[in-house]
């Protein structure tokens, strides 16, 4: 697939996925995250929703206010005959993260599999830049692009149970934030106290799709004294504004 | 007292529903909304009222409390009585204070609306006033007991009167879809043989997808691929070939091949069909799906006709008046 130029796949006649690419990649991603930035920029009548994940950018539209063809037209006029820019984050949240075991309930589990010991996997999950590719599954899911490559680890073949609130955890070539415990075939490897989401906190959500991420590593005292101010409705990751 | 409007009884599976919390779906947030947005519309226009209670084949019993109420209802052919007295299955009410308004599961429709006029007096979440049972947004699931405060009435008809709502007719015609957005990881002959089976709806079919089952569809070229956004209507087919209709309460996004999409217009219908029933599909291009959409979303905004209730609702009401008096004098 040439990746400059998107597909337009209809998804029923009020959606439509404009994919840039069929793997998880930087800069597949970083091209549909510049799509979503100029559509929501354009406000295009008819146009109700976009939904960015890895690889293409979910638009929800009002066929009866904008055609196909014309919302077609529009992308290919944003996205250009170059192609449409890669984008770049504008902010980097460094997100607190425990890696102690009692906290990160899979990461001798996770070591062990790739050939690594606890604190070294600890050590490259803290040390790497990450960007916000999307959140999907459930609110406040956050998948995070830039895994080292030492640390992607096949998916579980059944799942583990719940996740403990703010999990992070790596499967495949990517880590997550998850919000609310679930089952995962994923592998827990840290905890953080930040909230990713919190309906007593304005807003709700903090790190958007496209945000950069870094992990900063804490000791378990300091999770347990975050973990109260987060609970009351204080942000405990730190937040930079980068352009 | 506020005026509420007591749940008596619900079964499993009965939400408040708004349109939907749209606008979230970049954090993971799944929209909910209606499972049969025009049978919601038809309800909650003829009401007035800006969100339904979504029942479901459980079936749920409400008494009216601090006022009489103007109450809507439209859906499924589900058996609806109003203190006994049977109603047709879209109508318009006054709920005088104390009265009973009981709906059970009918002939047929999976799921029926019930709109009060007015405002209910409880704060949206995340802009909605949706229930969302999995990620735990919106109100819980309603049960025996729970009581909806509305912070304004709607002036309610002076007698109950039926609602003509053409576009909810049950009908055995098939379920329209548009190919895609993954319907080149199939062949062509699967393709077909999607298009040409008799599907029926699995037992385990909830607001979150339809099971549907049928022959096993296969994939051409594996089915993993990387996530990507869903609609509702999405017809997925995962590893085992069996596939799942994604529904108003769907994940965000997935990671299984969605072989076709079923046009708005249809989804209503497809929505009203119970485990066990049967159904078939056809393909259609855009321009034919969103010309069904027009024609239909052009008769859900007329809205429904209002009209007294006919002969035969009478003639109904009084049998069943008249069975009651039956019994009263045979255990005279």
């Amino acid at each position: 697939m040439d990746d400059e130029t998107p597909r337009f796949l209809d998804c029923g006649e009020a959606a439509l996925s404009v994919e840039f690419g069929d793997s998880v990649d930087p800069a597949v991603n970083a091209r549909v995250l510049a799509l979503d930035e100029r559509l929501r920029a354009a406000s295009l009548a008819g146009l109700r929703e976009t939904t960015p994940t890895y690889r293409a950018l979910f638009l929800r539209y009002e066929p009866l206010e904008i055609s196909r063809a014309a919302l077609i037209a529009a992308i290919e006029a944003l996205v250009g005959p170059a192609g449409v820019e890669a984008s770049q984050p504008a902010v980097r949240w460094t997100i607190p993260c425990c890696y102690d075991p009692e906290f990160a309930e899979d990461i001798g589990e996770a070591a062990a599999l790739l050939g690594q010991t606890a604190q070294s996997l600890a050590k490259l999950h803290a040390g790497a830049d990450y960007r916000a590719y999307m959140y999907g599954f459930a609110p406040g899911w956050c998948y995070l692009g830039g895994l080292p490559q030492a640390l992607a680890i096949p998916r579980r073949v059944s799942p583990r149970g719940p996740t403990p609130p703010g999990a992070t955890l790596i499967g495949g070539a990517l880590s997550l934030i998850a919000a609310n415990p679930m089952p995962t075939g994923w592998y827990v490897v840290g905890r953080t106290p930040e909230r990713m989401f919190a309906l007593n906190r304005a807003p709700p959500f903090l790190v958007a799709p496209g945000d950069a991420v870094r992990f900063e590593t804490i000791d378990a005292k300091t999770f347990l004294a975050l973990d109260a101010r987060a609970c009351a409705g204080e942000t405990v990751a730190r937040r930079e504004t980068l352009l | 007292m506020n005026a509420r409007l007591f749940i008596e009884a619900a079964g499993p599976g009965v939400t408040i529903q708004d349109e939907g919390r749209f606008g979230l779906s970049r954090y993971g947030v799944t929209p909910a909304g209606p499972m049969d947005l025009g049978a919601y519309l038809a309800a909650t226009r003829a009401a007035g009222a800006d969100s339904a209670i979504e029942v479901s084949l459980g079936g749920v019993t409400l008494r009216a409390e601090g006022a009489t109420l103007c109450v809507a209802v439209a859906g499924g052919d589900f058996d609806i009585r109003l203190d006994g007295r049977p109603m047709p299955p879209a109508c318009l009410l006054p709920l005088a204070e104390g009265a009973r308004l009981a709906l059970r599961a009918g002939p047929s429709g999976a799921w029926c609306y019930v709109a009060v006029g007015g405002t209910l007096a409880f704060a949206p979440t995340l802009g909605s006033r949706a229930t969302h049972a999995r990620s735990g947004l919106g109100p819980k699931p309603l049960a025996a007991d729970d009581a909806l405060t509305l912070a304004e009435t709607a002036a309610p008809p002076l007698e109950p009167l039926a609602l003509a709502a053409p576009w909810l007719a049950a009908s055995d015609a098939p379920i329209r879809l548009v190919l895609g957005p993954q319907a080149d990881y199939f062949a062509c002959d699967e393709i077909d043989a999607f298009l040409n089976a008799r599907w029926r709806i699995g037992a385990r079919s909830d607001r979150m997808a339809y099971r549907l089952e049928g022959p096993a569809i296969r994939h051409r070229r594996g089915h993993d691929i990387v996530s990507d956004g869903v609609a509702m209507g999405a017809i997925q087919i995962p590893g085992d070939g069996a596939p799942l209709a994604l529904m108003a309460d769907r994940q965000p996004t997935g990671g299984y091949p969605k072989i076709a999409t079923v046009i708005g217009a249809d989804l209503g219908r497809l929505a009203q069909l119970r485990p066990g029933e049967d159904l078939s599909f056809r393909a259609v291009d855009w321009e034919e799906a969103v010309a069904a959409r027009r024609a239909y979303f052009a008769a859900v905004e007329a809205g429904a006709t209002r009209e007294p209730l006919g002969a035969e609702m009478t003639t109904e009401s009084l049998l069943a008046e008249n069975l009651v008096g039956g019994v009263v004098n045979a255990r005279d």
